[in-house]
C-alpha cells in the first residue's frame, strides 16, 4: 500500500471511528475531542485503538496516546507507525 | 448474600454464584464471569474461585475440559478490585494491613495453582479487557481463544507493585522473556493479533465468537482418553511454584511502600479519560 499523508490517515481514522460507535460522518471533524464527539469511555477508546492497529496494520502502544484527545494528533501518532 | 455464598446443587455440577457461575454439561464445565462492571478480583470472586476449585476437585474425572469465559460485554476480567483494596487498606495500618494481603494472596494463588493443575483441559475465551489479574486468571488456562477485540496488560507497575496472582511466572512459562519485560516495564496494552503471534494465545477469533470457538475446541479435546490428556498436560505445562512463591514475597515487600497507597487512590479517585495508563 502506498505512503498515506496525514489527511489521507485522519480521514480514514474518521472513517473507522464513525462507523465503529454509529455517528454520523460528517459531525466528525480532525479537531474534534473524539472522547466527546464518539461519547466514549477508557474501554471503548481501547476498543478503537485495536480497531485503527488492525486498520493500519500496525502496534500503538497506548502509552503514546497519553494525552491525546483529538483525532488530528492521533492521526499525527499513526503516521509515525505506518512508515 | 455474602462473598461466595451462591446456590449450588448438591452434586456440585451448576452453581450460581455473586460472580461466576458454572454448569457441566457432557462433560464440559461452562464458568461464566458476571461481575460488573468488568469482573474485578476481589474478596467475591476469590470465595467463587475457591468453590469451583472444591467443584473440580469433586467431578473429578467426569470433567473432560473447562471453559472460561465472560458474560460482561466490556470484556473478560479488568484486573484486581482495586478499590476494595484501597477501602481494605484505610480501615487497617501497618502489620495488619499487610498480613491481610498476604492472606488474600496466599489464597487465590492456592486457588489458581489448582486450577492450572486441574487434570482437565482449561480453555479461556478472552474478549475485550484481559487486564492485571484477569490476564493472570488467563494465563492459569491451558489455552486462550481471544476474540479479535481482546487486549491483554499488565499495568501493576503503575501502582508501584508487579502483578499478584502468578503473572510473571506465567508469562515467562508461555512468552520469550523480551516481550515480558516489555509488558511489564511499559505496562502498554496489546491486541489480540499481537498475542497470536507471540504465542500466548492459541486462536483469534471474530467478534463474539469466542466462547462458541472455545466450546468447540473443549469438544474436540473431550475425544481423546482423559489419562492420557492429563499425563501430557503435566509434561508440557509445569507450575512454576517456587517462582510463584517468590512473586508473594516480592509483592508483598512492594506493598508496604507509601507509593503504593497513593497509587490506588489516585486511580480509585482519577476522573481521566484513561485512568489505566501509567
Amino acid at each position: 500500500m502506498p505512503t498515506r499523508n496525514l489527511d489521507e490517515i485522519t480521514t480514514e481514522i474518521l472513517d473507522l471511528a464513525a462507523k465503529k460507535f454509529s455517528v454520523p460522518r460528517a459531525e466528525l471533524k480532525p479537531e474534534d475531542d473524539f472522547f466527546k464527539k464518539l461519547r466514549i469511555d477508557s474501554l471503548q477508546a481501547l476498543d478503537l485503538l485495536t480497531g485503527l492497529e488492525r486498520h493500519f496494520s500496525i502496534e500503538l502502544p497506548d502509552y503514546e496516546l497519553q494525552g491525546v484527545t483529538d483525532f488530528r494528533t492521533l492521526a499525527e501518532r499513526i503516521q509515525a507507525r505506518v512508515g | 448474600m455474602g462473598p461466595g455464598s451462591g446456590s449450588i446443587c448438591t452434586t456440585m455440577r451448576t452453581y450460581k454464584g455473586e460472580t461466576l457461575s458454572w454448569n457441566l454439561t457432557e462433560g464440559i464445565l461452562d464458568v461464566s464471569l458476571h461481575r460488573r462492571p468488568c469482573n474485578e478480583i476481589g474478596s467475591a470472586t476469590l470465595a467463587d474461585l475457591e468453590r469451583l476449585v472444591e467443584a473440580l476437585a469433586s467431578l473429578g474425572d467426569e470433567i473432560a475440559a473447562v471453559v472460561f469465559s465472560s458474560a460482561i460485554e466490556a470484556g473478560f476480567c479488568a484486573g484486581a478490585d482495586l478499590r476494595e483494596l484501597y477501602r481494605g487498606m484505610q480501615q487497617v495500618k501497618g502489620a495488619e494491613r499487610l498480613a491481610g494481603v498476604r492472606d488474600f494472596l496466599e489464597r487465590i494463588h492456592r486457588a489458581l495453582n489448582a486450577i492450572d493443575a486441574a487434570p482437565a483441559i482449561t480453555i479461556a475465551a478472552v474478549h475485550g479487557v484481559c487486564f492485571g489479574g484477569g490476564f493472570e486468571l488467563a494465563l492459569v488456562s491451558d489455552l486462550i481463544v481471544a476474540d479479535r477485540r481482546a487486549r491483554f496488560c499488565f499495568p501493576e507497575l503503575r501502582l508501584g507493585l508487579v502483578p499478584g496472582f502468578g503473572g510473571i511466572p506465567r508469562l515467562k512459562r508461555d512468552l520469550g522473556n523480551a516481550l515480558v519485560r516489555d509488558l511489564l516495564f511499559t505496562g502498554r496494552s496489546i491486541n489480540a493479533a499481537k498475542a497470536l503471534e507471540a504465542g500466548l494465545v492459541s486462536q483469534v477469533v471474530g467478534e463474539g465468537q469466542a466462547p462458541r470457538v472455545a466450546r468447540l475446541t473443549a469438544q474436540q479435546v473431550r475425544k481423546f482418553d482423559r489419562g492420557t490428556a492429563r499425563a501430557a498436560k503435566q509434561f508440557v505445562k509445569p507450575i512454576p511454584y517456587a517462582e510463584l512463591r517468590q512473586e508473594i514475597d516480592l509483592f508483598c515487600e512492594l506493598f508496604q511502600r507509601p507509593a503504593v497507597e497513593e497509587g490506588l487512590r489516585k486511580f480509585v479517585e482519577s476522573t481521566d479519560a484513561l485512568p489505566y495508563l501509567p
